[in-house]
């Protein structure tokens, strides 16, 4: 018998140190996307008990959107979830717009609803991709974001900027879509059908990938009815929540897709759904396309909300005075409380707003939905190795600006 | 949807239930803070209402109010049958209110938060720290007679309490971060990594019976009674004090 075998059976000898290891991970680590900090407690490298410690990217956009009028909050929200500033902005809006009772006109509500499926994509090209890059796949990654910048393109054709677009307004929208919106989004589609199957091809049959991903992380059903998670989260845990076909807004009624749903709640799970959910937001933008009108107004006709034209405001008294009245005191709304919530990129996204009657919001809540999936990841993560970590956190795409507002 | 689960709130807490409105496509009840945690639980575990999904939990500040300053709101969604609802509880400064995180557990940040921001404290929670702003910070920022431009001083480093030891160790703590044992080898032993990482990697013979870890042994057993000297002799003097 070897000696090393021989001191296996005086188990005193050979054990090892059994007190659990405190470990910090982040705020500042290659890991943790969105500034977060993490205190682990460690038996070996099994994680026993984890303290995830957010508000390091807080900046006070409750607070800061008390102080300016109803349309200044755009540029915060562009800033929520900067992945998918489309999405944010039109919450936002729809928000103000139920409290002041209004309905923006046909095309408009196309418009915002091609440029939020549009964000979406790109916010989950983004997940998928960093997930896939943070386990060693660094060409999906790179494919994927190659097809976000093409997104992007046609985002920043229509609305000037390439991420914050600041582009809702109460009402409308800044601009009309341009004269080859339709025509750019026919060329983009079987791009981003391509792509996907190609970055799906080089992760889902990959051993290491599946490994890493399959059972790893699950949260089951209940706690994520508990934790309060929406979106693909909630949803890769069997949960069939989706704001958009559950509680319709704009014209989401009048397309024809599928939620996808998983079944385990595990990594692969929430990769799957998302992946399935690009397509979905594809066909979702194909049917856009068709219906949407060529012509047509895109803000509402009613000089109490929407901003005049430049040339009137320059050429006649009635319309600088609506300017002046809209910018320097803000819109006026109804008093009264509303919450309006719609699909973000990472679930329900909710604003729960104030209004004492005045041009300045009473107060704003956001409902951020990686604030309530941050929380699950706790549950998600105990019992499991530190390096399931990276592939957990990652599926859970927390992203600071949202969470810690 | 949702009025029938006022309706049903109804028939259950009669007049406890304060008020029920409509606005805006939401429904809402209000509820006195005696009655929150109760109403709480009966929405998530009634088999008709079954509001299993958390949606939220905030707050609104209402300084000018003679009493009950804050309103706090808690919104919930039945993954069932699709009802919603929220419901309104009105709390006084310094007041607490009965935690809900026992129900809900995606109300344990919420509430922290509703901590942070307004000060509102949550009778039983489990761990009602702050959660966005740090622990030093003065006051709670969504309050309205906090102004929006106060800056807060940069903290100093913390003290931790809890660890009893910091860098730099001495020679022989910690864990042994050289691959070569110099220390063994130049006093003639045929090792040539540290005796952790030899026995680890299955490199080298067990510690036990080789004559450096004889030596290791040896040296810990003069560093034992040393510090059980030394302690000795501090409580001595401690006693010393005390007369």
């Amino acid at each position: 018998m070897e000696p090393a075998d021989e001191l296996l059976q005086q188990e005193s000898a050979l054990e090892l140190q059994a007190e659990p290891m405190r470990l910090n991970m982040g705020p500042s680590h290659p890991a943790m996307h969105g500034t977060v900090r993490m205190v682990l407690d460690l038996d070996g490298e099994t994680i026993v008990n984890l303290d995830l410690q957010p508000g390091y990217l807080h900046r006070g956009f409750e607070k800061s959107c008390e102080r300016g009028t109803w349309a200044q909050v755009f540029p915060y929200a562009d800033r929520l979830n900067y992945v998918s500033p489309m999405l944010n902005n039109v919450g936002w809006s729809l928000a103000v717009e139920k409290l002041l009772g209004i309905e923006v006109p046909e095309r408009c509500q196309y418009y915002r609803v091609i440029l939020g499926e549009l964000s979406r994509i790109a916010d989950h090209f983004t997940c998928n991709g960093a997930s896939a890059m943070e386990l060693g796949a660094f060409t999906p990654f790179l494919w994927l974001l190659k097809v976000r910048d093409w997104i992007w393109d046609v985002l920043e054709k229509e609305t000037g900027a390439r991420m914050t677009h600041s582009f809702g307004r109460i009402g409308g929208m800044a601009a009309p879509p341009t004269a080859d919106f339709k025509d750019d989004l026919r060329a983009l589609i079987p791009e981003v059908h391509k792509v996907v199957k190609e970055a799906e091809i080089m992760l889902i049959r990959n051993r290491i990938f599946l490994d890493r991903m399959q059972g790893v992380g699950i949260l089951s059903k209940e706690d994520a009815l508990g934790y309060g998670c929406t979106g693909p989260v909630a949803r890769a845990s069997g949960l069939p929540y989706d704001v958009r076909k559950d509680y319709p807004y704009m014209v989401y009624d009048r397309f024809d897709f599928d939620v996808p749903i998983g079944e385990d709640g595990d990594n692969w799970d929430r990769f799957m759904v998302r992946l399935e959910e690009i397509r979905q937001s594809v066909r979702i933008i194909e049917q856009a396309i068709e219906q949407m009108p060529d012509d047509g107004p895109v803000n509402v006709d009613d000089p109490r909300i929407v901003l005049p034209e430049k040339h009137d405001v320059y050429t006649t008294i009635e319309a600088t005075i609506a300017h002046f009245k809209l910018v320097m005191e803000g819109l006026q709304t109804p008093k009264g409380e509303v919450y309006s919530f719609t699909e973000g990129g990472n679930g329900e996204l909710g604003f729960y707003i104030v209004s004492d009657g005045s041009g300045t919001p009473y107060r704003v809540r956001v409902r951020p939905p990686c604030w309530f999936n941050l929380a699950a990841c706790r549950e998600m993560l105990i019992g499991e190795m530190i390096a399931d970590i990276i592939p957990t956190f990652g599926s859970i795409n927390m992203i600071g600006g949202e969470c810690d507002r | 949807m949702s009025q029938a689960v006022v309706d049903r709130l109804r028939a259950q807490f009669g007049e406890r239930l304060l008020e029920t409105s409509h606005a805006f496509g939401g429904h809402e009840i209000v509820v006195a803070d005696k009655d929150w945690v109760e109403v709480a639980q009966f929405l998530k575990e009634d088999g008709e209402l079954q509001m299993d999904h958390f949606i939220d939990l905030t707050a609104v500040d209402y300084p000018e109010r003679p009493s009950a300053r804050f309103d706090v709101l808690l919104l919930l969604r039945s993954s069932v049958n699709g009802g919603r609802i929220r419901v309104r509880t009105r709390v006084d400064e310094g007041q607490e209110l009965g935690t809900v995180s026992g129900v809900w557990p995606g109300a344990n940040w919420a509430e922290r938060e509703v901590w942070d921001m307004f000060g509102i404290g949550f009778s039983g929670h489990p761990d009602l720290r702050r959660i966005l702003l740090y622990e030093e910070f003065i006051g709670h920022p969504l309050r309205k007679d906090y102004p929006i431009d106060r800056a807060q001083p940069l903290v100093p480093y913390r003290e931790v309490e809890e660890i009893d030891k910091l860098p730099p160790f001495g020679i022989e703590e910690g864990q042994p971060f050289a691959r070569i044992d110099w220390e063994a080898r130049l006093a003639g032993g045929d090792n040539q990594v540290s005796p952790a990482i030899g026995l680890q990697q299955g490199q080298r013979r067990a510690l036990s019976d080789s004559e450096a870890a004889l030596q290791i042994q040896k040296r810990l057993a003069a560093k034992a009674k040393a510090a059980a000297t030394e302690a000795t002799s501090t409580e001595a003097t401690k006693e010393g004090q005390g007369d």
